[in-house]
Order: C-alpha cells, then structure tokens, then sequence
C-alpha cells in the first residue's frame, strides 16, 4: 500500500485457545478499518488540497496551504479571452460525443444482448481491446490524415466523431452488461400486448436501463472532457479549442506558468465534470456491473 | 464518401449468414433486419475511427514514412526493417521492461490491490464515511488528466511541494529520484475508483450465508477471502485485471509529469513511441513499434481471457 | 373467449433439442387447463408456442375461429402472466395494469379509470401508487393478474403462477386463482411442474414428458388410472407402488401372494404374462394382524403427516412364484408405501400385512395401462389433493 498503511486485520488466534476475547477481536479490527480507510482517504485528497485552496490565494503558490482569501483571480480568469469560451467548447464536445456515444452504444448493446449472433463475444472483446490500444499516441498520425480526407479537420463534428468511435466498443460493453441483466420477461410481456419493438424500447428497455445510460453518459462526458490529444490535433487556433487544450497552453506558454490564472482555471474546468458525478450519483447510483457475464 | 460506405457493409454481409445459421431468441421481437439496423451506426463509427487507423498504422510500420523531409512526400516500403531495429534496440527494451513494472506495479498490485481493500473495507457499510470515501476514489479517477497531472507536479515539488513540507523534508526531488516509483503512485491514484466500484459490485454477489459458514467453522478474515470471496468473485478479478493492465499499459497520462525522464529512467512504451514519432519524426518506426505494442497487448489479453475461459469450465 | 386447439406442433430448436413432438391438444373454451410434467418437458414451450412468443416449426394453432400459428404475439389476444410476473419496475402499479391499454391506445384518463376497476376487482385499489419493488409477491401475483386482465383476452396464460410465492401463501393464491378463473370464465391455461397444483386448480391435465403429452384428462382421471407408468409415478403427492406381477390362472402373484386380477383387465392378459402391478398407497389398507390376500411386509419406515402416515414396508418377494426371473426388479424384495389414517400407525420392526381395494389397482404393460375402459364413475375418495403437503 503506498500510504504505508495497511488494512490491520484482528490477530487470528486458534479459536480453543486464550487469545483475546471476541470483543477485543472485534475493537482490533474495527480499529484496523478505521485507520485503513482515513489513510486511503487522506491518499486520495492530498492532491486536491491545493485545487481547493490555491485559487482563493492572493499569491498562490504551489504549496497547499491555507489562503489568503481573495476572488481576484477569479476576476483575472474573465480577462483571459478565451479561458470561458473554451468551457464551452468543451461542452460542445461533451455533449455532442455523449449524446452520440449513449444513443449508438444502446442501439448496439441492445440488438447484441438480445440477438444471439455468433461470436459476438469475441468481437466484443477484440472490439474492446482495440479501443483500449488505438485511442492513445500510437494513431495519430492515421487519425490525422483520416481526418484531412474526410474533410472534417477544423470540425467539431470530427472531433466527436473520432471520440465516438473510440468510446463506443468499451459503452457497447458497459451497457450490454445492464442490458443482460434486465429479464426478457419485460419486453416478452409487452410483446404478448401488441407493443411494438420500437415502443418496447422507449416504455420499457430504455426506462429500466437508465443507470446503465447515465453511467455511460457521465464516463463518456469525463473521458472528452480530460481528451487532450484529438482536439488537439483536430482544431485550428483557440476559438474552437475546449479547455483540455487552453489549460495545456496556460503552463506551458510564456516560460513561468501563472498560478493564479492556472488554479482558477484549474477549478472552473475540473468543476463541472465534478458536479455532474454528484448529481448523477445521487440520482441514478452511478454504478457497474463490471462487463462480466456469469 | 464510396469508401466510407463500403466497409460497413461488409461486415453486416458477412454477419447475415451466421445469424441465419441459428437464429437465436429474440425476447423483443427485433427481427434479425433491425438488430443489423441498430448495429450499423456503432459499427461504421468503429470501423471508421478505430479498426481503419490500426490498419494504417500496420501499413506505416512497414514504410519509413517521416514528419519532415523526403520521406515525409514519399514514404518508401522497407519491410520488416522498423521491426528488426525495434527489437535490437535497447531503449525499446528497457521501455518495455519499464512498462511491464507500470503494469505490475500500479494497476495489478497498485489499482486492483488497493480497490479491493476499498471495497472490502466498505462492503457492509453505509452512511457518510463510505460516501466520502468513494467521492475522493471517484473524483481522481474523473478530474481532466491535464489538471491531475500538474496537482501531483504540485504535490511532489522539490522545494514548495505539500508532499515535502508536510513530511518536513524539503529538498526530496520525488521526480528526479524515484520517477517511476512517482508515476506508478500516481497512476494508483488515478484509476483505483475503477477497480472498487468492480469490486464493490463483486462482494455484493458473494453470499452472505457463505461467509458466515466459513465464520463458524473458524476461518480467519484471510481464509474468508481465499476459500470463500475470491472463488466467487474470480471472473470479477480477470475481467477487472484484463482491463485495467490494458488501460495502464497504453497511458499517455505520465508524460504530462515526468515526460519520460530523468533520463529517460520512466520512459513507458506510449511515451517512447510519442517521443520517436512525434519529437523524432519517425512515422514509421513509431507505428511499427505501436503494432509491437499491439501483439503484446494482444498477448496479455489472451492470457486472462484462457484463465476466464479455463474458469467457466469448471463451473 | 374461445377454445384452443393444436395439430401436429412440432418445435425444434436451432440446436436440435425436440421440445414438442408432433403434439395434439384441444382445450375447451372457458376451460381452466393444466400442463403438468418434470422440467424440460416441453410444457414451457408449448404455453410459449400458444402465446407466440416460440414460433411453431410445424403445425398449427388455434384460437377460437382463427388460425393464429403465424400471427405475433400481440395479434393473438391472449394475455400472459410471467412466471417472475413481469412487472416493470419502473411505472407504479396504475400504470402497469394499464400498459395494455396504453398500447391499444386508449386515452389516458379511460385507461386510469379502467386501470382502477380492474385493480377494485382484485382487491389492489390501495396500491395503485406504489411500485413493483414495494409490494409483496403475493400482491405483485395480483397486479400481474389485473395487468392480464385489463385488455379481456381470449385466453389466459399463466407460467407457473405460484411458484414465487413461498408455501403459506401459495394455498391461498390457488383458491384465489381458481374463484377468479370460474368468475370470469375465460380459458386458462397455465404451466406446472406441481402435480398438486395441477390436481387442485385444473379441470383438466396434460401431464407431459419429452415434448409428447402422456395423458389428458381430470384430474379425478390422471390420479385414478394413471394410463402409463410415468403418469402413474409423477402424479400423486406419494407415487405410485409399482410391483411385478404374473399371471397365473385368472389372478396375479405379486411378491409371493396372489392377488385378484383387476376388473377391466382380466380378458386381455394372458397366463403367465409378466406384467407391472400399480396401486397407490392411498388405495391400500394396513392391518397388524394376517389378512387373507394381502401383501405382509416388514415396516421400515414410519412418516408423519399429519392426519396420516405414510409407512414403508420392505416385501420379500416369493420364491416360488418369482422363480426363474432372475432379473426382475423385485428379486431382493420390494419396498411398498401405505397411507395409514392417524392412531393406527405403526412401530418400526412390525409386521404388518396391506391388501389392496377393490376396484384400484392397475396393470401395465410395457409401461402403459392394461384397459381401455373408460375411467369409473367418480365417487368421493380421497384424492391427491388432500394428501398433499
């Protein structure tokens, strides 16, 4: 464990003999989870400490530390010509690609989980692997030159395209997971009434699928939202470019970064993806099945 | 728009037959035309944008195709020779073995050992702590990598980090000194909210009449684990270790901290491929040592999913 | 409401598996039907078949006036309740019962009222707000129910209707089940692997095995003269004693005790014939003490029911009459199970002496019903139903 910290279990002692009491066991090892789980809770928010704290600083630093309290720099962001337009942009995005990804991905779950076809498995799984290896560096170059024919360089519609089609085999995956756990029953029952495919689909398939969907939604919306690299590539100058890319050219342009501008921005852009997690959460449970079939 | 058409179409061709051999339940009603209909928009996305560029990068990685110069207008053809030069070279092969230790180190021993504990640690738990602890887990995993990244160059900072001042040992150059060990952590920082949501879902399918068997025939927490959840859950943790060493394996995120060096001490493969293609301008060697990656991937990929199918087996 | 009849239905499924094997079977309108067999038995498929939801590979169905074997299901008019009912989780149980008519596009506010009288009839008028999720199985039973009922099908299926119910409240969805059936008359057919259940809702059986029907009738007619040995084994909460049997001079030796031929089969059997002797132990009386042609055995086991006990008793099989039958079951002895009425049980060790009554034993050859009389008059005698669980 990187914290140092291990879970410390209760001492197993032979049940026969004088160990310590169940009681005694039971403190021991509530104990144990206890300081196993602030640890891994102080882990995970060390690094978030200076995003809550830096942007409200009048001299941030880079040292989390308690600020100096101030909304200036905030002020200092609205200066910065493209800093919020760029929040938008990468809402296009999001939205764009989600909407996509979500609709295409039920469709194909859909039809996958109900369908038996042959192999489908093992195109899932090559599908699956394929996506896991081509988003990264390693196809740029392709991409790029895909996306010069296609006429689709300097296109957001390109940009969410290219995402999609990146997403898509691991939400097909997620999403026909929930899919196989929904029980035919549903849709046999309607069919028995006279409900047609498509009306089987909106009254029932997609109602009881929503976890699964908002699921997908909110992984694809944080998977464009962090993409640095096909926007990037795709889009010419800042009017068009989302924050993952405005931020990239904020600590490293002009030498010393700008700390007071990069923790602001830092927070605005980190900010929504945050908010739309809590809500989906609370809403829906955001929550796997894990891909697996049993 | 001819060539992009086409492809698509031929893969719902060459499905026809093979779902007209078996016709399978239908719960729904679909039809085997409009199953092939809800699939064709997926499919030509995918095939578009992911299976086309694999195959191109095949076709660069036989050709000595740059980003500037001669080759850069006309790419010659020169066989297997990216491959024989990857392979004799040594910084391919200390990259490769760095890679693997990422692997190791921050996904199978850093994400699927620290999930599990999570979750493991939470399973029957309710109320604020547990959701507090998971809005942490959850919020690493989901932040922009661009943000993350400077967060732990802000934490791991030689003379101002918060790492630093909180141990009261400042001067400590965490990147310099230990970059592998500082990305592996990172990287464990990074994705273990994957791996405890898996697992959390797994522990809710063990049985609770289960446990409590092994509880009164006196197994300890550690027996509990090996004789009664891990059988249970195996599928969860093949599936689980399948992708997760798979997501590591092609991460671009620790080039955002460390870019590869001191050194080139933390060069994971997708950041050697970066650096030749795209810093070097070697097009073709970097596909070619893409594809390299690819087989392996493919490799690791194979080996779970035998261990998977060797359990499905026996059940 | 309309009778149901099937010719010739054949599934095959991709994988070769014969569900249903050329089957015949009428159902009468306004019948409350049963397909009754041991899991994999086709009865699933068959019920499916009817409802649409498996396509016939051969064959026919009808419905009524109308041959439906290629229709989809939701042109056929016939509703089906699941057998984890089905109902979606996410509409309350208003909107449930009144999915039907929301398909049939009825407006919104004749479907709620319609919605509501249904669930009135069914005694549901109190949860018309929750969900699925909120109710207990047994009244989950009765949305699935008025969900059915919403849309005045033809015909009711229902997939083993009682079987998410745990004991207690089975007994009284059956009772339920069988008032509303006669309340409303339509035909009903529903699928079970309980022969109890099927015995006590159904005016009619279908005791099926490996896609073949093996006997059709009341189930006064299944419990008394089982016409195959499988019928025979399968019905009945105890089956069916079934002993080796000879022919010798118009009587039976069964275990070294001869035994009056039974009545409709002593002119189609033949002296010295080795046939199969099945009496239920319902049909046999115990006594303590030597009887004249009765069957003695060693009492091995004593079960408690209640009212009545069921006893084992280990039959040594005759030398005399079983010689040269090397390989009969029987050779060691035989095990025969009696119902003994509560107070007369025995001890475990005694000796105790059985002798069949008139009139209800049975002789199979090769597995089915020597007679082809029809089934005798229906006095009450204790039938199944009472001896069950």
């Amino acid at each position: 464990m990187n914290t140092g910290t291990a879970p410390a279990p209760a001492p197993a002692t032979d049940p026969a003999g004088e160990g310590p009491t169940i009681a005694v066991r039971h403190l021991l090892a509530r104990i144990g989870r206890y300081t196993f789980l602030c640890a891994v809770l102080g882990f995970f928010a060390l690094p978030l400490l200076w995003l809550a704290t830096a942007p409200f600083d009048d001299t941030p630093t880079i040292t989390a530390s308690l600020p100096q309290f101030t909304l200036d720099n905030f002020r200092a962001l609205l200066d910065n010509p493209y800093a919020l337009s760029s929040l938008l942009n990468s809402v296009y995005l999001a939205a764009g690609t989600a909407a996509l990804v979500v609709t295409f991905a039920a469709l194909a779950a859909y039809a996958l989980s109900r369908v038996r076809v042959p192999g489908r498995d093992a195109l899932l799984y090559g599908l699956l692997l394929l996506s896991s290896i081509v988003t990264g560096t390693a196809t740029m170059v392709p991409l790029f030159e895909l996306a010069f024919r296609l006429n689709l360089i300097d296109s957001r519609l390109g940009v969410i395209l290219i995402l999609s089609g990146g997403l898509l085999p691991a939400a097909i995956f997620i999403l026909k997971d929930f899919m196989d756990s929904t029980p035919t029953s549903y849709e046999e029952s309607a069919r028995v009434f006279g409900a047609s495919a498509l009306q089987i689909m909106r009254h029932i398939v997609v109602p009881v699928v929503r976890p699964g969907l908002a699921t997908v939604g909110v992984w694809a919306v944080a998977n464009v939202w962090g993409n640095f690299l096909v926007p990037f590539l795709l889009l010419r100058g800042p009017e068009k470019a989302p924050a993952a890319v405005i931020m990239y050219t904020l600590y490293t342009e002009g030498g010393q970064a700008d700390l007071r501008l990069l923790s602001t921005f830092s927070l605005l852009y980190s900010l929504p993806v945050a908010l739309m997690f809590v809500f989906v959460s609370s809403r829906y449970g955001f929550r796997f099945h894990g891909g697996i079939k049993r | 728009m001819a060539q992009v058409t086409s492809p698509p179409d031929q893969v719902v061709e060459g499905r026809r037959p093979a779902t007209g051999a078996s016709p399978g339940p239908d719960a729904a009603g679909l039809g085997r035309a409009r199953a092939t209909g809800f699939l064709v928009p997926s499919m030509v996305l995918i095939l578009l944008f992911l299976v086309v560029p694999a195959a191109w990068t095949i076709y660069l990685g036989i050709t000595n195709y740059r980003l500037t110069g001669l080759a850069a207008a006309n790419p010659e053809i020169v066989g297997l020779d990216n491959y024989t030069r990857a392979l004799g070279d040594e910084r391919f092969g200390s990259s490769l073995v760095l890679t693997l230790q990422f692997v190791l180190g921050s996904a199978v021993i850093g994400q699927a050992g620290l999930g599990f504990a999570i979750a493991f640690a939470l399973r029957d738990r309710r109320g604020p702590l547990r959701r507090v602890v998971e809005a942490f887990v959850m919020l690493a995993w989901i932040l922009p990598s661009s943000v993350v990244a400077f967060l732990w160059i802000a934490l791991l900072d030689r003379d101002a980090g918060t790492l630093n001042t909180l141990l009261g040992i400042p001067g400590t150059a965490w990147l310099l000194d230990h970059p592998m060990l500082s990305i592996i952590i990172f990287n464990t920082w990074r994705g273990t909210a994957f791996s405890m949501m898996l697992y959390a879902a797994a522990l809710e399918n063990v049985p609770r009449s289960h446990l409590e068997t092994a509880r009164l025939a006196g197994a300890s927490t550690w027996q509990q684990l090996r004789d009664v959840v891990f059988p249970r859950i195996r599928g969860h943790v093949l599936t689980n270790l399948l992708l997760i060493s798979l997501w590591t394996f092609n991460d671009f995120a620790p080039f955002l901290i460390t870019a590869g060096g001191p050194e080139q001490r933390s060069e994971i493969l997708p950041v050697y491929v970066y650096k030749v293609a795209l810093s070097g301008g070697e097009l073709g060697f970097g596909a070619a040592i893409s594809f390299i990656m690819l087989l392996i991937n493919l490799v690791i990929a194979l080996v779970y999913l035998r261990m998977l199918g060797r359990r499905k087996e026996k059940a | 409401m309309s009778a149901i009849a099937m010719r010739e239905l054949t599934k095959v499924y991709p994988n070769g598996v014969r569900a249903l094997d050329a089957l015949d079977l009428e159902i009468a309108d306004g019948e409350f039907f049963a397909l009754l067999g041991p899991s994999g038995c086709g009865k699933t498929t068959l019920l499916r078949t009817i409802a649409g939801l498996e396509v016939a590979s051969a064959g026919s169905v009808r419905i009524g006036e109308r041959t439906v074997t290629n229709l989809p299901p939701g042109k056929r008019d016939v509703a089906m309740v699941f057998q984890d009912y089905a109902l979606y989780p996410h509409m309350t149980v208003q909107d449930n019962i009144a999915y039907p008519l929301r398909i049939r596009k009825m407006d919104r506010r004749g479907r709620a009222a319609k919605a509501a009288d249904t669930a009135d009839e069914l005694g549901l008028s109190a949860l018309l707000e929750r969900r699925p999720g909120q109710l207990s199985g047994g009244q989950q039973q009765r949305v699935a129910l008025a969900r059915a009922m919403a849309c005045h099908p033809q015909v009711f299926l229902l997939d083993e209707p009682l079987s998410n119910l745990d004991a207690r409240l089975r007994l009284e969805a059956r009772t339920f089940l069988k008032r509303l059936q006669r309340e409303l008359g339509v035909t009903t057919v529903f699928v079970t692997h309980d022969q109890a259940e099927a015995l006590a809702l159904a005016d009619r059986i279908a005791v099926m095995e490996g896609g073949r029907i093996r006997q059709v009738g009341t189930p006064t007619e299944v419990f008394r003269r089982p016409a195959n040995t499988f019928v025979a084994g399968f019905i009945g909460s105890t089956p069916m004693n079934l002993v080796d049997a000879e022919v010798h001079d118009g009587e039976l030796a069964v275990a070294g005790t001869r035994l009056p031929m039974p009545q409709d089969a002593d002119d189609r059997v033949t002296d010295g014939e080795k046939l199969v002797y099945g009496v239920r132990p319902e049909y046999l009386d115990y006594s303590p003490e030597p009887v004249p042609g009765a069957l003695s055995g060693q009492v091995v086991v004593v079960e408690n029911l209640g009212s009545f006990s069921l006893v084992s008793l280990d039959v040594p099989t005759g030398d005399g009459v079983m010689d040269g039958v090397g390989d009969a079951v029987g050779v060691a002895g035989t095990t025969l199970q009696v119902v003994v009425p509560e107070g007369r049980e025995p001890e475990p060790g005694d000796t105790g002496w059985v002798v069949p009554r008139p009139g209800r034993s049975l002789l199979y050859r090769d597995g089915e019903l020597v007679s082809t009389a029809p089934a005798p008059a229906v006095p009450t005698a204790r039938t199944g139903v009472d001896a069950e669980r």
